[in-house]
């Protein structure tokens, strides 16, 4: 799974998402739909980025929703 | 009529209204108000003599042998043009009549070779059974002058011939063109003895624009126009009812067989889908079922490299079973999966994904579905609360207003154009919404009111400015959503649409689209008083796909154009089990029925069933798993009905990933490109010789028969078995019938669905349980399945894939036609003689500009790779825009298009890639 592209894949559900107007709302729907149709090794790559330099590639809005996937999986 | 075994009424049926009562022949009739007297004393039982006259077409009144009497009224009316009124007493015998009929028989039968004996259409011949009937025993006209004498056969049509000498010019075949088919491209040319059917301006009928739907063979009483297998084999012996397996039209037919071979296939009449109708592909492109190329021995090989080693199923399967569970001790359990075909039944769907469930024991399944209509099951799933379209074909008869959005239905789902077609004549009025001038736009007796003819890949900048115009102009249905609709979730969307950056004008530098024409389709839009849309791949092929599909969504709901006939939102699916695939849990985060892996009460209940522990998260999707092999953690992939080497996108990376796996496994009728990477190669089952069910784009689910034995000795359902027990994992069933029970024992949508009750109906349309026991023609009715229907914001987001200095042209993929996908089935079909290669439409400025003619070989390269198509130069794409299909391998189509893919359910962008195209030196 090459991180790059999980990342552009995240941002374009970011893309949709962040247009909704409760932010908490769609930070939690980003989070839900990685959550759901993502495999793990998919989530458990992308997680990888957080914390290291490829995190200033994620949208806000993707970022908060890995912070929130990280924590419910830790 | 070449179809003795079904009955024909005559004339077609008329709208169910008050009836009528009359007598024919002493006989009490009840009839629907209009309906003629042929039709009446038909469906009483009373035949009467008809030689021009046929339910499929408006009665037309010509060959004067359907005379009645009536009482107290003068002369000999013809039945087929005569309405039944109350209290009428007809006369369909007497002497008088017979007198008049064996004199028109008379004229008709001097005019005609008598070589009854030798006649193709000899023992199912409408004209024969007409002398018969009224009882001829003489001619007594010489053999003078005549017409069929010195006349030329057509043989040019692939698939039936023409033979002008034994015409009765009865305009049946010209009628069946016109009104059935929509192509007008028959015409009675000439005069008196010269009259002639004539294809277009008297070119012969491949150069015609006959579109070979064989509506006119069909009706055809005579020889004149017949199949060229009935001409070679004969009258068939027996008929099984099935249906098509090429487009999610799903069209009934009825094949004619002679022991285990084909004769001719022809129309259900009763199939609910088409109704009697079919095209080139259904009705004529079969011969690839019994094609030299089918390999039918199981095969294996240690290395791709090697030569194929023909084996006993039980070695395949063994072999297989050993290296599946090989790579899953060496790299884990998930590291296997498998993708299911659109083209393989409910039943045999069900199995794989219960065999990768079961004894493969991850997620890891697909269905093609992915690359085409994934974006249609989130989207309305989302916003609608069911996975599927919301009408039933028929549904379009009531329309005032059609929305074709990028799809292109004359020449991916003809029946259905058909349809649509009719309607329009009727005075429906059409939008068009196409980069392409798709036929649609302009045909006979067609015009589409506006063509917004937008940029490739800004679908939802134009829906968006719709949507902002239905707001903005105060055209929501107020009382629909207030009722219909989460409020908040509507002013959230409302508020969104009606910003100054959705306005039309504001997006038409996106989309190419004049602000005004945007605005006035979407004023005849939501002003109709049924409006419909209805989509294709042109929405769901784009990084927004998904986005677009709630847009449309959107749409529909704001104008109220739900829960009722004539409206809704209508996805026309590619091919013929799309919906059905994804309807039986193909996907690699849902059980059958769209219930999410997640959901521990859906999880248990198969669990129970099944007998085994089902993992909680989700598997990997088509391009994941491909992502994976490259990074050596999927190593072994079953591969069944699907060719991804040839119909994904980005082939030289799918082909690297094909490389990487160790174990790859293809189901299929022939050796397809995905087979050259693969170990095993298992022989399939063509849709002929399959039994169990197809469901198409409205839900409709619908008997397969086989129609003679599987040609590799194994049903496809039974390889999944014996597959399945090689892993380890027994499945028990003795025939489909037993696997769809147990689909309607764990799916509350099929609850009610058995072979016994589609037997009696024909066909069913899901959600069928107890609170629906005769199906669901169309959804939403009173409520939407999600209880509130829900508005989602819809912001346009540009594709990643810009045009540049280096790649100016935006490449965007069709069908045609006579082909289907990637051609397997069609290109070892005569529809080659239709269609030979791909082609690359470019238009003429563009073609200008790099010197490029009609014909020339050119380049196309784009970021993800290159090929070299024949070009084409027409106006019907605009400039900027270059277009091609994908049927041929050898075009590569493929291999220019890129790895972006929907936001949602990574559904590739196969409808956006910036290309740049060059005359090749020497073309």
């Amino acid at each position: 799974m090459k991180r790059n592209n999980l990342i552009k894949m995240a941002n374009a559900i970011g893309a949709f998402f962040e247009a909704m107007p409760d932010r908490q709302q769609a930070v939690a729907d980003v989070a839900a739909h990685l959550q759901r149709t993502w495999e793990p090794r998919m989530r458990g790559e992308i997680l990888k980025s957080l914390g290291t330099a490829e995190e200033a590639q994620l949208k806000p809005v993707v970022r908060d929703a890995l912070l929130a996937l990280a924590c419910s999986d830790a | 009529m070449n179809a003795p075994q079904t009955i024909d009424f005559g004339t077609p049926r008329v709208g169910a209204g008050d009836t009528v009562k009359l007598e024919i022949d002493g006989i009490a009739v009840s009839v629907a108000r209009g309906t003629s007297l042929l039709r009446a004393a038909a469906e009483a039982g009373v035949s009467i003599p008809k030689l021009c006259a046929t339910d499929f077409v408006k009665p037309f009144g010509s060959c004067r042998l359907c005379l009645v009497e009536i009482e107290g009224r003068k002369g000999y009316p013809s039945s087929c043009t005569t309405p039944a009124e109350a209290g009428m007493k007809v006369r369909t015998q007497s002497p008088q009549l017979a007198r008049l009929r064996r004199n028109v028989m008379e004229l008709y039968i001097s005019d005609h070779p008598l070589d009854c004996l030798t006649c193709s259409a000899n023992g199912n011949c409408e004209l024969q059974t007409m002398a018969g009937v009224v009882g001829l025993r003489e001619v007594r006209y010489g053999t003078g002058e005549n017409h069929y004498t010195d006349v030329v056969r057509d043989e040019s049509n692939p698939y039936f011939s023409y033979d002008p000498g034994k015409c009765i010019v009865c305009n049946l075949c010209v009628r069946a063109c016109e009104e059935q088919q929509g192509s007008f491209a028959l015409t009675i040319a000439g005069r008196g003895f010269g009259s002639r059917v004539t294809a277009g301006q008297g070119e012969s009928f491949l150069d015609s624009d006959c579109v070979s739907c064989g509506a006119c063979v069909q009706v055809c009483p005579t020889a004149t126009l017949m199949e060229k297998t009935v001409i070679e084999k004969g009258q068939a012996g027996r008929s099984v009812t099935t249906t098509c397996a090429y487009c999610g039209v799903g069209c009934g037919l009825r094949a004619e067989m002679k022991g285990s071979e084909v004769v001719r296939m022809l129309p259900w009449k009763d199939g609910r889908a088409n109704e009697g109708h079919a095209c080139v592909k259904g009705r004529f492109a079969w011969g690839y079922a019994t094609h030299p190329d089918r390999i039918t021995k199981p095969m294996v090989r240690a290395k791709i490299s090697d030569p194929w080693r023909e084996v006993s199923w039980d070695e395949a399967l063994a072999h297989t079973a050993r290296e599946f569970r090989r790579i899953q001790q060496e790299h884990g359990r998930n590291a296997i999966g498998a993708i299911v075909s659109s083209r393989c039944t409910n039943e045999e769907d069900y199995l794989v994904q219960k065999l990768v469930r079961a004894a493969f024991g991850n997620n890891n399944v697909d269905t093609c579905a992915r690359v085409c209509h994934s974006p249609t099951g989130y989207g309305l799933k989302q916003t609608l609360g069911e996975s599927a379209g919301t009408q039933t074909f028929k549904s379009v008869e009531q329309a005032d207003v059609i929305v074709v959005l990028g799809a292109n239905p004359s020449d991916a789902h003809p029946v259905f154009a058909s349809r649509l077609k009719r309607r329009v004549r009727e005075g429906a009025r059409l939008i068009v919404i196409d980069p392409r001038q798709i036929d649609l736009v302009s045909s006979p007796h067609i015009k589409a009111e506006h063509h917004l003819k937008l940029r490739p890949g800004t679908n939802v900048a134009v829906l968006s400015a719709m949507a902002h115009v239905i707001v903005s102009e105060g055209l929501v249905d107020e009382a629909f959503v207030a009722q219909r609709c989460e409020a908040k979730a509507f002013a959230d969307w409302r508020e969104f649409v009606a910003r100054p950056a959705n306005s039309p004008e504001a997006l038409e530098a996106a989309s190419g689209v004049p602000a005004a024409e945007v605005r006035a389709a979407a004023r005849l839009y939501a002003t109709a008083d049924n409006a419909a849309i209805y989509y294709g791949l042109g929405v769901t092929e784009h990084s927004q796909g998904s986005t677009a599909v709630i847009a449309i969504a959107n749409l529909a709901m704001a104008t109220g154009n739900l829960g009722r006939e004539g409206v809704g939102v209508n996805p026309l699916r590619g091919q013929n089990n799309v919906q059905g695939s994804c309807d039986m849990g193909s996907f690699p985060h849902e059980l059958p029925g769209y219930r999410h892996v997640s959901d521990t009460v859906t999880r248990e209940l198969f669990e129970r069933d099944w007998g085994v522990t089902i993992q909680s998260e989700p598997g990997l999707r088509i391009p994941n798993m491909f992502e994976a092999a490259l990074d050596g953690s999927f190593l072994g992939l079953y591969c069944q009905g699907e060719d991804p080497a040839q119909s994904d996108p980005n082939t030289q990376h799918v082909t690297a990933a094909l490389a990487a796996m160790e174990c790859v496994v293809v189901q299929d009728l022939f050796l397809n490109e995905t087979a050259k990477y693969a170990h095993v190669f298992l022989p399939g089952a063509s849709f002929l010789e399959k039994d169990g069910s197809f469901t198409n784009a409205e839900r409709r689910i619908s008997r397969v028969r086989c129609v003679m034995a599987p040609l590799a000795g194994m049903a496809d359902w039974e390889v999944t078995l014996a597959l399945s027990k090689a892993l380890g994992y027994e499945m028990h069933y003795a025939h489909p019938s037993e696997i769809m029970d147990e689909i309607a024992r764990l799916t509350p949508t099929f609850a009610g669905v058995s072979y016994a009750k589609l037997e009696r109906e024909g066909s069913l349309q899901w959600p069928c349980n107890d609170d629906a026991p005769g199906g669901t023609p169309t959804m939403h009715v009173d409520e939407f399945v999600r209880g509130k229907g829900r508005f989602l914001i819809t912001q346009y987001v540009p594709t990643d894939e810009k045009i540049t200095r280096r790649f100016p042209l935006l490449l965007t993929t069709g069908r045609v036609l006579s082909q289907y996908n990637v051609g397997a089935q069609t290109r070892r079909t005569a529809n080659v003689d239709f269609y030979a290669a791909d082609l690359l439409e470019i238009h003429p400025h563009d073609a200008e500009e790099r010197g490029i003619r009609e014909g020339d070989r050119v380049g196309v390269e784009s970021r993800a790779g290159k090929t070299v198509l024949p070009a084409t130069v027409t106006e019907r794409v605009q400039p900027g825009v270059v277009y091609t299909t994908f049927h041929f391998p050898e075009s590569g189509a493929n291999v220019v298009t890129t790895d972006n893919s929907d936001w949602a359910t990574n559904c590739p962008e196969y409808k956006v890639t910036a290309v740049q195209v060059s005359r090749r030196s020497g073309a």
